[in-house]
């Protein structure tokens, strides 16, 4: 009968009245209502985390998908061997295929995966976990991004080897990639979320493909007026025209990283959008 | 003790839906596809899920369960109504409900391309875990769902169950006190289904969880359940332990007849009972009282019929005999 523990007297009280202030100030449980939510997710671990979910998806799902974009990459700019007779259309060409290999990745691929991400219900995952939607889509868009590495490294340097260009200012992709990246990969998740239908997605991040295709390897001099306006607005150009510089003996850096400036002004842009999309998608 | 006090002073409700309504909008037709109707997936309805309790939704396919566990787990916006979430109003604040509950829907292609160790793992960093943290908690689910073997399997080379066990594991990262499970059982063996039913068992005695599950299956219905609201056409039309609901046609009996080719209709005691029986192919249910149950089976037994009669059944009502008698379609309800 004495031995009444201090934490049944907290029940006691917390049950004949509201929680009285005092009653018992160190007992474990005492009521809390609404009941305490649970931590958030912060936007960092979060990126990290959904960032190496999808590098592992990519050993599963993606790698032959990177070497069709390798391949194609390089088997375009065989093909325009023949027809680059100069020192400037060398380099729009190499400069044009490596940054193709991140359109397709990128953009394509990262487009048809948020597109069958929301049409299979898989958004809902994400969105009953409390994680900030810019964790998610950043931390794809980095992984896709990340994709596509190793194919633009390899393009680069058979391109180089293929045209006589100078390699050493390569380490520009170094910038060039996660640059491109952000604003191609922002501009494909966008698409995927914002396309009402799967198929929509998948068109989409087609045809961007196919206009970073024609509108990069193709050398400026020779498009019409109105290709000319469409090349500027596209994001990948900007991370050709830096690349394209860099194969100068003596590059105009200047130059260069006005270019990237406005990769990662289209990449802020289109991420934050994906953001918003992304946010739309799940609660509908 | 903590869940006495928390009973007391709240209810003990843990969901509380008031006159919930959802419709989803008409849509138009485009070429080739037929123009559909606004569709209302949720008419009106009410409940309280009490603290500790596995509480069921029944109902068959498109009876709106799904849409009435969206709207709990803040996925989709109620038109009007109310939804509290231990004391949280996720109809306002719907970013709540990912921290108080668990979901497990009925899709997995975020998950389905990792493997089944990462997918938990990656699921409770998500839930705000430490890296450590996640890394014991992914380890221990595991091994409580006896998933070991497949950790390294991605989950879209699993079988239709060993997968659905895979995404139930990830629910269960995170400990919240409210799990809210959309057919989590769907293609599982009977093992896997004890492994599941174990594992919610555990986090009720354990920690006092909450289970708010959605089936259409009436025999796991009838053996997990505490508490059941059955759905039909966006409403409850009943609320209550299984037990209570089957007092409500506890003087009736199902019988069960299955005939070898056709039944034999020039039989009188037969041919009377044929207006009162559901026919599926050589197979008639019939839903007497218990006295008329006794003659109908004395009848079918003797004579003429009993040369006929392949195999018949008497039963005890089920939950899908309560269905049907409260007015629901029991087509889309499975008995596995």
């Amino acid at each position: 009968m004495s031995g009444v523990s201090a934490q049944a007297v907290a029940g006691a009280a917390a049950a004949d009245g509201r929680a009285r202030p005092g009653a018992a100030p160190d007992a474990p449980d005492r009521e809390v209502w609404p009941a305490p939510l649970a931590p958030r997710a912060r936007l960092l671990p979060a990126l990290g985390a959904v960032y190496r979910a999808q590098l592992s998806r990519a050993r599963v799902a993606r790698i032959p998908l990177l070497f069709v974009a390798t391949f194609q990459s390089v088997g375009i700019m065989v093909l325009m061997r023949g027809v680059a007779d100069g020192p400037a259309e060398a380099r729009a060409v190499v400069a044009g295929s490596s940054v193709l290999v991140v359109a397709f990745v990128a953009l394509n691929l990262l487009a048809q995966y948020f597109g069958q991400l929301r049409a299979g219900g898989g958004l809902d995952h994400y969105a009953t976990l409390p994680v900030p939607p810019a964790a998610v889509v950043l931390g794809a868009a980095a992984a896709y991004a990340s994709f596509t590495v190793p194919g633009t490294v390899v393009t680069a340097v058979i391109g180089c080897l293929l045209f006589q260009l100078p390699m050493a200012h390569l380490w520009v992709l170094a910038a060039v990639l996660p640059l491109a990246g952000a604003a191609l990969a922002g501009l494909g998740a966008f698409l995927g979320l914002l396309a009402p239908r799967q198929e929509l997605a998948t068109l989409c991040g087609q045809l961007g493909m196919s206009a970073a295709l024609l509108l990069g390897v193709l050398p400026a001099e020779r498009l019409p007026a109105v290709l000319d306006l469409a090349r500027d607005l596209l994001p990948s150009t900007y991370g050709v025209e830096a690349l394209i510089r860099t194969f100068d003996a003596d590059p105009d850096w200047l130059a260069v990283a006005a270019d990237l400036g406005v990769c990662a002004g289209v990449g802020l842009l289109s991420l934050t959008a994906a953001t918003w999309a992304f946010r739309r998608a799940a609660t509908r | 003790m903590s869940t006495g006090t928390k009973q007391a002073e709240h209810g003990g409700t843990v969901c509380a839906v008031r006159d919930l309504i959802k419709t989803y909008p008409a849509t138009r037709g485009r070429r080739g596809a037929a123009r559909t109707p606004a569709v209302r997936a949720n008419d009106g309805i009410t409940l309280d899920v009490h603290r500790g309790e596995i509480f069921g939704l029944l109902g068959p396919n498109g009876a709106g369960k799904s849409t009435l566990v969206r709207q709990l787990t803040g996925l989709l916006r109620p038109d009007s109504g109310s939804v509290h979430v231990l004391g949280h109003d996720v109809a306002r604040h719907p970013e709540r409900a990912a921290r108080l509950l668990g979901y497990l829907g009925q899709e997995s292609t975020a998950l389905d391309e990792m493997t089944v160790a990462l997918a938990v793992e990656t699921t409770g960093r998500l839930r705000g875990l430490g890296p450590g943290e996640a890394r014991a908690e992914r380890d221990a689910v595991l091994a409580e769902l006896a998933l070991d073997a497949l950790a390294d399997r991605p989950l879209k080379k699993l079988s239709g169950g060993q997968r659905r066990l895979a995404c139930f594991a990830t629910v269960l990262t995170g400990d919240r006190p409210l799990l809210v499970l959309d057919e989590p059982t769907t293609g599982m063996d009977p093992v896997a289904r004890r492994a599941v039913w174990a594992a919610v068992d555990r986090r009720r005695a354990e920690r006092g969880a909450t289970v708010l599950l959605v089936t259409h299956n009436v025999l796991e219905a009838e053996t997990v359940l505490d508490r059941v609201a059955v759905i039909d056409r966006g409403k409850v039309i009943a609320c209550d332990t299984p037990g209570g609901l089957k007092e409500r046609v506890s003087d009736e009996v199902r019988l069960d007849l299955v005939w070898r080719d056709r039944p034999p209709l020039d039989v009188p005691e037969v041919a009377a009972l044929e207006s009162a029986a559901h026919v599926a192919g050589r197979r008639w249910t019939l839903r007497l009282p218990a006295d008329r149950a006794r003659a109908a089976v004395a009848d079918v037994t003797s004579g003429a019929a009993f040369a006929a009669l392949d195999d018949f059944t008497l039963a005890t009502p089920s939950l899908e005999d309560v269905y049907l008698a409260l007015g629901g379609r029991a087509e889309g309800l499975v008995k596995a």
